[in-house]
């Protein structure tokens, strides 16, 4: 088995996670309603759970631990792409990049689900049913939103056509995209973009809102390579800020 | 003369833990102890399954497990969580439904393992029976439940959610 593959593809998922499950935890005591508050930090709390199982998998094939893996690396070990670590910005930027990762995450999983490295396999048919209800929830927004008044139509369509390149950046191939796919670990960044375009499509085409076209945009690479945008450190550095004052303290 | 230890014998002693947030139903009812096996060597090994990847409650489970098997007095066990068995709400006895609905929660309905928004829309309210409901939103104060409305007696409840 190709472990430094799988390690590879591991890393940029758990990554994801944690990142984006930190921004949306940033909603708590934020949202706009009461219930869209609870909404975003659920989403978060399974978002960080998943990554710490990723990260535990990481364990058992000889990375350090999971709190040490989250907390002690800085921005250019992550291998998060860049559109999850971009900061919140205003409700309608956070819902339509929930709805453009979280279709992009629920396709993922339910590929993986068909991993040839079990321990993955079992942990995705767990995720994907999870991820689910996060899909399900950004859909109601996106087509309830996208096609209510002018305003918000407009905001939104203001914030996809922002958020699509950063998008496109959640599928750069992997260092090692090869060999992931040829081990069966999984079947690659195109096949899921490609699957990608036309979920969200089917969404969409029940909006007001138009869909940038994918092959006219420069997706934003170099995440995956630990190349990040001035947000991510930040962010880093105050999510790790407690557990950086005692690294070994008992919790 | 001890009797023999039985695997049946440990199901018994774990009725008693139960879901530190859902106080009414145990771990057994809830379809999170996967597995029970007595080795050769008389060790004790309790397979469990985690209900959600990020559910905080899993490792006061676990250790609830481990003190139930202390106190029956087993001295060589093992709790094991893992994925191996996927948990999904159609695990849940009906004891625990009947449980759950007393404690005010909708029990989740069983499903064919697709779950869309069909599904968890339609909940039965736990208080009247009514299916005159509405789903507010399907992220509640625990990962495990959506909330909901009905308009039959006028009061919000939560559900289990189908997973």
């Amino acid at each position: 088995m190709n472990t430094e593959a799988l390690k590879d593809l591991l890393y940029k998922i758990a990554d994801d996670q944690l990142i984006l499950g930190h921004r949306n935890s940033e909603w708590t005591g934020f949202g706009p309603l009461l219930e869209e508050d609870i909404a975003f930090s659920s989403m978060a709390q399974d978002k960080v759970g998943q990554s710490w199982q990723l990260y535990q998998m990481l364990t058992e094939l000889g990375e350090s631990d999971p709190d040490t893996v989250a907390f002690m690396r800085n921005a250019d070990q992550f291998h998060n792409c860049q559109f999850v670590e971009l900061p919140n910005g205003e409700y309608d930027f956070s819902l339509i990049r929930h709805f453009l990762f979280d279709t992009a995450e629920l396709i993922r999983f339910t590929m993986l689900a068909d991993s040839s490295y079990e321990p993955l396999a079992q942990l995705a048919k767990k995720i994907k049913g999870e991820i689910k209800y996060h899909k399900m929830h950004a859909d109601i927004w996106i087509k309830q939103l996208g096609a209510a008044t002018e305003e918000s139509i407009e905001r939104l369509q203001k914030s996809l056509d922002m958020a699509f390149p950063y998008a496109l950046g959640i599928f750069e191939p992997s260092r090692m995209e090869s060999e992931i796919i040829s081990e069966g670990f999984f079947s690659g960044e195109e096949k899921l973009k490609t699957e990608w375009l036309s979920k969200i499509s089917e969404i969409l085409d029940q909006t007001s809102l138009t869909l940038p076209d994918a092959s006219l945009q420069t997706p934003v690479y170099g995440g995956r390579y630990g190349t990040h945008t001035e947000h991510l450190q930040p962010l880093l550095d105050e999510m790790s800020e407690v557990f950086k004052m005692d690294p070994t303290a008992d919790w | 003369m001890v009797s023999k230890l039985t695997e049946e014998q440990i199901k018994t002693w774990l009725d008693e833990v139960k879901d530190p947030e859902i106080p009414v139903l145990s771990l057994n009812d809830l379809g999170v102890i996967t597995d029970i096996t007595i080795e050769d060597s008389g060790k004790v090994r309790v397979d469990m399954t985690p209900t959600f990847a990020g559910c905080p409650a899993m490792n006061v489970m676990k250790s609830d497990v481990e003190n139930v098997l202390e106190r029956e007095g087993i001295e060589d066990f093992e709790v094991v969580l893992s994925f191996a068995t996927q948990w999904n709400s159609n695990m849940i006895s009906e004891k625990g439904r009947a449980a759950l609905k007393k404690f005010g929660l909708a029990p989740p309905p069983k499903h064919n393992l697709i779950v869309d928004i069909e599904l968890i829309e339609h909940a039965k309210c736990p208080q009247c029976g009514s299916e005159n409901t509405e789903m507010k939103t399907p992220f509640g104060p625990a990962l495990c439940r959506s909330l909901h409305y009905c308009h039959n007696c006028h009061q919000a409840f939560e559900q289990f959610k189908p997973l």
